[in-house]
């Protein structure tokens, strides 16, 4: 065997020229006489927050230096998504709000012989303008024609607003583009979801199963600690990736698998499981509904007949099955999160789910622990109108199993050629950039022509505020009061965030924006507290503390009202499926018109020279929001395209050598990407990280810089059970030289 | 005393929060830093294994930048740890050469830079900035005197190795493997 070595510094250092000579020189007093450093301590005044640059939202302190300007971002001790410690982008938060290229007050499109360009405006007029559009709408089509794209902390208010103005048409990607399957999986098989954090007990696991998962890349803080947790007590990993990712190079087992045919090695674990008697025998029979007729479905699925389908070798197959089964109960068969990939996510997830009922880990320790949330009071609000029609009505019989709003399917209802019931007109678009979000922008683009009014919220002239008619500025998250974090975890708990400096420019919370949106449309009622802070300390002292107190500590940890983290010996548990048993065959499934049981499909291949685009994450950024952020773009400031090196030779292409994607609909890439030759990646994909390529270029530091693959994914398996966008279909070649015209926005 | 660091590469994701963490505590500007994250793979798919660690100055107790420094900017304090006074510094590079870690880099004021193991902290009785933040807790911190600190105690129970030995430098930066 050959042996090949990529080594690979992954920080830039400064591009050592020397700066020589005194005309650059100045007198810079080191920070080393320990009165110095005293003063610099206690001068500094914190303020808690909990971090906004993914969704984990860490809580934390905000430091600022003795001028009052911020200075650092760390982790608040008591925290238990953090414990005290943020991840790269939680540390890097402090970019968000140095960053120059930031909105900074509201904006207006002006329509300019055919050219689109925008004028500041006034708060005034800018709300103005929203609220006299939004009536439009709503007088023409109904209310229920306004929807809302929405993620992260302003949902709270902005959701409210909609509501109050009688749309339920709010929806989140990170359900339709990201972790719905797996919800509608687990609630299907156990009847819960496995929330966010996710309540994977790691940190006592014995065996951590990741299918496609790269925890350790995809900064997900508390997993990530707890799984360097588990690796301390010397729990095994088995990572099923096409990919060496970080956490497979941490792995007992990395099984390489062909890409797409995860659900083959499912089944052949669950066949594996049963046949060898490996399963949980006195848990299944309790607590779980369908056994025999499972059986009676993978009797086939062998792990050989896996290896035709996944070319991972039986015997690696079989030792997997084996450890799963040796640490059962003690075992997460990760659920995943970033799950849309082949239109069959959820019947995937569900097998993942049956895997995990099998070994019995949901309700055990080391497995799935039993989440404790704090339910916070309601503040009084009149009700809510029913409205007269969701976005289930635009579509009747549309993915029958999708609890919550698609967002592609309200793109979908705002393009007439798709005859949708009712037609979408108006968006409120919030901090969710569209283009680079939602696959196949040319339906979004699309909907955007048919609409009557886009609004755009957002910290940064992302690409969707480009299309926007009225684009409203928010303050970062370090400049506002946001609504309470009460999220699940093995203790209920509260944390606070608050503004630590006020806001750079002519730029307001979400809070505001929808207060004053809702005076505008007489909907005031709905937001009874002039001052969030009220609402806020109002919410708090229902809540047995006060905004005084957690302005002081920032996290406040309740007990736990009883001792179940775990199932007790015995217990009689009752699931909220129909059952109200784990239901290893879904009846619900089944009276929906899909499979009860999961099963394997074969998908599409490359055709010759084209390779499966695999993208993912890197620890430093998320989403497609923080490529512009200095902290974060010094760490990592365009993607690269990893090939595996046999595919390079064939090519001719060298590692940092600049080249074009193309796509199997011949979408070309509207940028280059640097081409990182690397065994880390099977030779029939190719890997890059997502959220680079930004077309938009009020974004300075990121224009331009790497490939998009969201512009890359053109073809798009919907999931038909709960709408979600499969996004691993897509195959791309190489273009070293581009003949057509460049095409830079 | 003896102040040293160890960097547990069975469990550094190379997330770089050391770096961004080192950033923002020493008001590194941007486009430097004093500590950084390596990758090294071997193998040919599917055979194939991975380190990340984690990487600054080694506070070398023999220590090449201090040696050739002409005007004795560069200096060892107490615990061991190489300092620069940025004062007496006239950007001459000569530390930057001899480095065989590459761990040194121009400040843009004129005088060379590098992790000072965040004795302003550590002289308050906290840990490095970098070893505070690590969510992984791969970064262990200590006085090697002392057998009961964090760093001791995980180099007797570990196996570990230093960078480029081979240059005599008598590194204090140890990764555990």
């Amino acid at each position: 065997m050959t042996s090949r070595r990529d080594f690979i510094r992954i920080t830039a250092m400064g591009a050592g020229v020397l700066v020589a000579g005194t005309a650059a020189y100045k007198v810079i007093k080191s920070l080393s006489s320990p009165e110095e450093v005293k003063k610099l301590v206690v001068d500094l005044k914190r303020t808690p927050t909990y971090c906004e640059v993914c969704f984990w939202k860490c809580a934390g302190w905000v430091y600022k230096t003795s001028e009052g300007k911020i200075w650092k971002i760390i982790g608040n001790d008591e925290d238990p998504n953090c414990n005290g410690r943020f991840c790269p982008r939680g540390t890097g938060g402090v970019g968000m709000y140095y960053d120059e290229s930031r909105l900074k007050t509201p904006l207006i499109r002006v329509e300019e012989r055919g050219k689109q360009v925008f004028r500041e405006a006034s708060w005034d007029e800018a709300l103005e303008l929203v609220s006299v559009k939004m009536k439009e709408v709503s007088a023409k089509y109904g209310p229920e024609s306004m929807a809302l794209f929405t993620h992260g902390s302003g949902s709270a208010y902005l959701s409210t607003l909609l509501k109050a103005f009688g749309s339920a048409n709010i929806a989140e990607p990170s359900y339709a583009q990201c972790r719905g399957p797996r919800d509608e999986a687990f609630t299907a098989t156990f009847g819960e979801e496995v929330y966010s954090p996710e309540i994977t007990d790691i940190r006592d696991t014995k065996c951590l199963v990741l299918i496609g998962s790269h925890i350790g890349e995809n900064m997900h803080n508390g997993q990530v600690q707890e799984m360097s947790d588990a690796i301390d007590k010397g729990a095994t990993i088995i990572t099923v990736d096409p990919r060496f990712s970080t956490a497979a190079a941490k792995s007992k087992f990395w099984l390489p698998i062909k890409p797409s045919t995860d659900m083959a090695l499912l089944l052949s674990w669950i066949h594996e499981i049963i046949y060898n008697d490996f399963y949980d025998k006195k848990y299944v029979e309790k607590y779980c509904s369908g056994f025999d007729k499972l059986k009676e479905h993978v009797k086939d699925f062998t792990p050989e007949w896996a290896y035709g389908i996944t070319t991972i070798n039986p015997e690696l197959i079989r030792k997997a099955a084996k450890e799963m089964a040796d640490a059962s109960p003690a075992v997460i068969v990760h659920p995943g999160r970033h799950v849309t990939w082949y239109g069959d996510d959820t019947q995937r997830i569900r097998a993942v789910a049956i895997l995990n009922a099998l070994l019995g880990s949901w309700g055990r320790r080391g497995g799935f622990y039993r989440p404790a949330k704090f339910e916070l009071a309601s503040y009084p609000i009149p009700a809510f109108k029913a409205p007269a029609k969701t976005w289930l009505d635009a579509f009747p019989g549309k993915y029958p199993i999708a609890s919550l709003p698609v967002s592609n399917a309200l793109i979908d209802a705002s393009i007439p050629e798709n005859k949708p019931e009712y037609q979408i007109k108006g968006w409120i678009v919030n901090g969710t950039n569209l283009i680079s979000t939602i696959p196949n922008t040319a339906n979004t683009l699309k909907a955007i022509q048919n609409l009557d009014l886009i609004v755009a919220i957002d910290t940064m002239p992302m690409e969707i505020t480009g299309w926007a008619d009225v684009v409203l500025p928010e303050c970062t998250y370090l400049e506002r009061y946001d609504a309470l974090r009460a999220g699940p975890h093995r203790k209920p708990s509260l944390a606070l965030r608050m503004p630590a400096t006020e806001p750079l420019n002519d730029t307001r919370s979400d809070y505001w924006i929808a207060r004053e949106l809702s005076k505008k449309l007489g909907l005031v009622s709905y937001f009874p507290f002039e001052k969030q802070e009220d609402l806020l300390d109002w919410q708090l002292k229902k809540a047995g503390t006060s905004l005084d107190e957690m302005q002081k500590i920032g996290v406040k940890i309740f007990e736990r009202e009883a001792d179940d983290l775990y199932f007790a010996e015995n217990e009689d548990v009752e699931f909220f499926t129909d059952s109200g048993k784990i239901e290893l065959y879904s009846a619900y499934f089944e009276g929906a018109g899909f499979d009860p049981l999961p099963r394997y499909v074969a998908h599409d291949e490359p055709a010759d020279g084209y390779y499966r685009l695999i993208y993912g994450r890197a620890p430093m950024h998320t989403f497609s929001r923080t490529a512009n952020n200095p902290n974060l773009t010094d760490l990592m400031d365009e993607n690269s395209v990893w090939i595996n090196p046999k595919v390079a030779k064939e090519w001719g292409l060298k590692t940092d050598q600049y080249i074009w994607l193309k796509n199997q609909d011949n979408v070309m890439s509207d940028f280059q990407v640097k081409v990182r030759v690397t065994e880390r990646i099977r030779w029939d994909s190719v890997y890059i990280v997502h959220g680079f390529g930004h077309a938009q270029k009020q974004m300075q530091r990121c224009f331009g810089r790497g490939v998009s693959d969201t512009q890359m994914i053109t073809k798009v398996l919907v999931d038909p059970l709960m709408g979600g966008t499969g996004m691993r279909s897509n195959f791309v070649t190489f273009v070293t030289e581009k003949t057509e015209q460049e095409v830079v926005s | 005393m003896r102040y040293a660091m160890a960097v547990d590469t069975r469990k550094c994701v190379g997330c770089s929060d050391c770096v961004v963490a080192c950033q923002t505590e020493n008001n590194v500007p941007i486009g430097f830093c004093r500590d950084w994250i390596v990758e090294v793979t071997n193998g040919t798919y599917p055979q194939l294994e991975m380190e990340l660690r984690s990487e600054r100055c080694n506070q070398c107790v023999n220590a090449p930048c201090v040696r050739c420094c002409p005007t004795g900017a560069s200096h060892i304090v107490d615990g061991g740890i190489v300092l620069v006074t940025h004062n007496e510094c006239i950007g001459c590079g000569a530390c930057m050469a001899s480095c065989p870690y590459d761990a040194r880099y121009p400040h843009p004021d004129g005088y060379v830079d590098k992790c000072t193991f965040c004795i302003h902290r550590i002289k308050n009785g906290l840990s490095p900035a970098c070893v505070a933040v690590c969510p992984t807790k791969c970064l262990y911190f200590g006085d090697l005197h002392d057998p009961n600190s964090e760093v001791s105690v995980v180099l007797k129970k570990r196996k570990s190795k230093t960078l480029i030995p081979e240059a005599g430098t008598d590194p204090q930066l140890y990764f555990l493997i």
